[in-house]
């Protein structure tokens, strides 16, 4: 392939992409996530690929190995095209079927299939499960059509159609109206309006100029950046390349986690492509715009997402926050006017361009436009990557794409915003998702992880683990976010410890409102969420463990304890055999009595119980019945 | 430049552009209490101890005086019962890490803050980095600095660095709110145990 020197070169090569792709041809695409890998896309690949050699069909189907397609939960994901057949759990030994079945036959492979877990009906097109049907999946949609590796998929896409129209339609202020127009707000969790934000830096006085991808996703259980940027680099790289367009910058920054390396590598290979075509560097498609792009791998340290930790650790000093104003768009990187943006921020450009502020304002709600991405994961069916409008209310996306809570237990509060986000409970999980909304509920929109719990998660506990997460993540340099999460996290586990003191809940309200009011950067401010989220929402769980030393989620080790009931046990040994800790004591015909003070509860009893018998449970706040008489133990 | 005009504690305050709010109270003669700033320093905002309230362009927010930078028409106010509990809670913060120290107890005396309500965990630093930046931005040697982070955050000389440059220095001592003997201990626990590479078992083991 040429160098790509202008937009008629870049048409061309379009068409000629276009031409040599039959519609009709038939084609498999392989989900290849970091999801997809973990559960085995690999040897599925390579079964696909000898399969189709073996057959003889080498040149007369296409294979593609493509980023997420957001169903992780029923992965390794196949889809055959045209019909749009989507297999799930693929296994490299359902390969020759689905070739010799689906391909030449054009039957289906029907236990591959979706089944619907209510009525088990079969669902064979990926586009009626209702796990896809229910999205909007403007952003995450175009995964399942491109090797991240190849240009050329993403040209036949329509890529770089956006960039065209900007550098030679558009000046740069048409296109920072644009986006002000579109009333994008950034996805990094703030949602500051991204237009407004382009606008501060390129008023900003300076010659040269930074744009800065921020792909330093660290919250636990949320992965939308990482799939974007393995799935879709082109079209977070396209974006940039419009922003440094409009903002007036030439050089371009990827901050990008280490521990993501298919990230790394598929971004990388993007770059060199685009370099070799001449889509990065000089005179970008014959226009006057010069541009390129650095990639600087993080070491993983949540903090660094934070936009001026993130700046000092491209400057390869430590990542710790510095007091806005200045903001970094005014004094950012190397003290240069910077604009940092969070990849899907950036990957939601190129679709505004193409289609209009108009058309991106019909999406979503009042104050906050377009669809949002949320990993959707914890106790809720269907786990994955989920895309849905502005708007979608918690419900839907927990119940209707989600699929509800497995094993019929009961659904209790979904964690959104990250570490430093809140609990909704079920009385507000008609709540739309929308900045303004999420915030009013006590939580927010973050980045978009979206955690799901039972009836078996102890609120307090969880408020523990994030407090946990964010006492190791902060930078420590300012005192109320220092401290102020030590001593939060050190009144919590003493809590759930059963050592909870009549005034832990005065002292943390104190503590989360120092914590929230004086810190510096917003990994302070926010920390306290998660401590008053469920403070206010699950108050009498606090109370309980404080004042009955119960856990009513029967999930705090310390406050439990596990105890056979005689008038059930059948002396069967299950739960004895199982004891790591050797505290069960019976014998054949001998009820089964578990020793207190040597038991560790680890619940492996509970689990060994044979279902018919249930003589396993789990007691908290209450005595344990004293053990039977020995005389008494003999059954049968 | 010209001077502009700003309100702290009902006060009109004239400032010049680049100070910040807590240079503009103390031209005022206004007292904002700092921990971790000092004149010859660069600000850092990390005590938070000068948290103030800032009302401008129509909102209300709590700042750190001695990094905010002071703005025309902006509304301070340095004593809030807000800001008196902010600064109660942060002192009681850092008295569990440094009972002793006199200019804690000092200011604990007027916020009303009790030095026992946190557990003590007598480290005697408050993490207020005077010594780290005073090394680094007057001595420009770098002998002490920040280690780890976090909860686990906490200062150290640098050994190879101390053992040249501090014996004759010791400018940092003085500068130590919490204990200057604290300084001290810390500087000779780093030179008591030099790195040994030759003991180093992963590293060095094939040498």
């Amino acid at each position: 392939m040429a160098r790509i020197k202008s937009v008629a070169d870049l048409e061309k090569l379009r068409t000629e992409i276009l031409a040599r792709r039959e519609s009709e041809r038939p084609s498999i695409t392989l989900c290849s996530g970091s999801a997809c890998h973990a559960t085995g896309c690999g040897p599925v690949a390579a079964a696909i690929e000898q399969e189709l050699k073996k057959q003889g069909l080498g040149d007369k189907v296409d294979f593609r190995r493509t980023g997420c397609h957001g169903f992780c939960e029923q992965g390794p994901i196949a889809v055959i095209q045209p019909e749009g057949i989507c297999y799930l759990r693929v296994k490299p030994e359902d390969v020759p079927e689905i070739v010799s079945e689906t391909i030449v036959n054009g039957k289906r492979v029907e236990r591959l299939l979706y089944a619907d877990p209510a009525t088990s009906e079969k669902i064979a097109r990926e586009a009626e499960i209702p796990f896809y049907r229910h999205q909007q999946r403007l952003i995450l949609g175009q995964n399942r059509e491109i090797d991240p590796k190849s240009l050329e998929d993403y040209l036949a896409v329509g890529g770089f159609q956006a960039l065209s129209r900007a550098l030679f339609e558009l000046t740069p202020e048409q296109v920072v109206d644009e986006v002000k127009r579109a009333n994008l707000r950034g996805r990094g969790g703030a949602g500051f309006p991204t237009g407004v934000k382009w606008e501060f830096t390129r008023r900003a006085p300076g010659e040269l100029k930074y744009v800065v991808v921020n792909c330093d996703e660290g919250d636990p259980g949320a992965y939308m950046d990482r799939s974007l940027m393995e799935g879709n680099p082109y079209a977070v790289i396209e974006g940039l390349m419009i922003g440094a367009y409009a903002i007036g910058a030439s050089e371009g920054y990827v901050y990008v986690r280490q521990e993501y390396p298919l990230a790394v590598s598929n971004l990388e290979a993007a770059l060199a492509k685009l370099e070799k075509y001449g889509l990065l560097g000089k005179k970008i498609l014959g226009s006057g715009f010069d541009f390129t792009v650095r990639v600087h791998r993080g070491a993983g340290a949540f903090i660094c997402g934070e936009e001026t930790s993130l700046i000092k650790s491209l400057e390869g000093l430590p990542g710790e926050p510095k007091p806005r104003p200045p903001f970094p768009a005014v004094r950012g990187l190397w003290n240069r006017p910077t604009n940092i943006n969070n990849v899907e921020t950036w990957a939601n450009i190129p679709l505004i361009i193409n289609r209009g502020a108009e058309f991106f304002n019909s999406i979503g709600t009042e104050g906050s436009k377009g669809t949002k991405i949320f990993s959707l994961v914890g106790k809720v069916n269907n786990t994955g990557l989920v895309e849905v409008a502005m708007g979608a209310t918690l419900r839907d996306i927990i119940y209707k794409i989600g699929g509800g809570i497995p094993g019929g237990k009961k659904f209790k509060a979904v964690q959104t915003g990250g570490p430093s986000g809140g609990c909704i409970p079920e009385s507000l999980l008609d709540t739309a998702v929308d900045f303004d909304e999420l915030t009013r509920a006590g939580a927010m929109m973050g980045s978009g992880g979206m955690i799901v719990m039972d009836e078996d998660t102890c609120l307090v506990d969880l408020a523990r683990y994030f407090l946990g997460f964010l006492s190791d993540e902060s930078c420590g340099k300012c005192t109320p976010c220092r401290e102020g999460i030590r001593q939060m996290l050190r009144i919590l586990t003493d809590i759930t410890r059963g050592q909870g003191q009549e005034d832990d809940l005065e002292r943390l309200q104190e503590l989360a409102e120092t914590t929230r009011y004086a810190s510096l950067c917003a990994l302070g401010k926010t920390a306290p969420n998660p401590v008053l989220s469920t403070l206010n929402h699950f108050r009498e769980e606090y109370e309980a463990h404080i004042r009955e030393k119960r856990c009513p989620a029967l999930a705090c080790r310390e406050l439990i304890a596990y105890h056979i009931d005689p008038e059930k046990c059948r002396a069967c040994g299950a739960c004895l055999r199982q004891c790591p800790a050797e505290a069960i004591d019976g014998g054949k015909k001998r009820i089964h009595v578990i020793d207190q003070d040597r038991c560790t509860r680890c619940g492996a009893c509970l689990e060994a119980c044979p279902e018919a018998f249930g003589a396993v449970s789990k007691l908290s706040g209450q005595p344990v019945p004293e053990p039977l008489p020995e005389e008494k133990r003999c059954i049968g | 430049m010209s001077d502009f005009f700003l309100q702290i504690d009902g006060k009109k305050v004239a400032a010049k552009p680049g100070m910040t709010l807590l240079e503009a109270a103390q031209t005022a003669g206004i007292t904002i209490p700092t921990l971790c700033h000092h004149e010859q320093l660069e600000p850092y905002g990390a005590c938070r101890i000068c948290t103030v309230e800032l009302e401008a362009q129509g909102r209300t927010g709590y700042v750190a005086a001695c990094t905010h930078p002071a703005e025309a028409d902006q509304v301070v106010r340095t004593r809030s019962e807000q800001l008196d509990r902010i600064r109660r809670v942060l002192l009681e913060q850092m008295l569990s890490h440094a009972p002793d120290s006199e200019e804690l107890l000092e200011l604990a005396g007027e916020y009303g803050a009790d030095p026992g309500r946190y557990e003590k965990e007598a480290s005697f630093c408050i993490l207020c980095g005077l010594c780290v930046r005073y090394c680094a931005e007057v001595k420009q040697k770098h002998a002490v600095g920040f280690f780890d982070r976090g909860a686990k955050r906490e200062i150290n000389f640098i050994p190879e660095i101390a053992v040249k440059e501090c014996w004759d220095c010791k400018e940092c001592f003085p500068l130590c709110p919490t204990s200057a003997l604290q300084a001290a201990y810390v500087l000779i626990e780093s030179l008591m145990a030099p790195p040994q590479a030759e003991s180093c078992g992963g590293c060095s083991g094939h040498g």
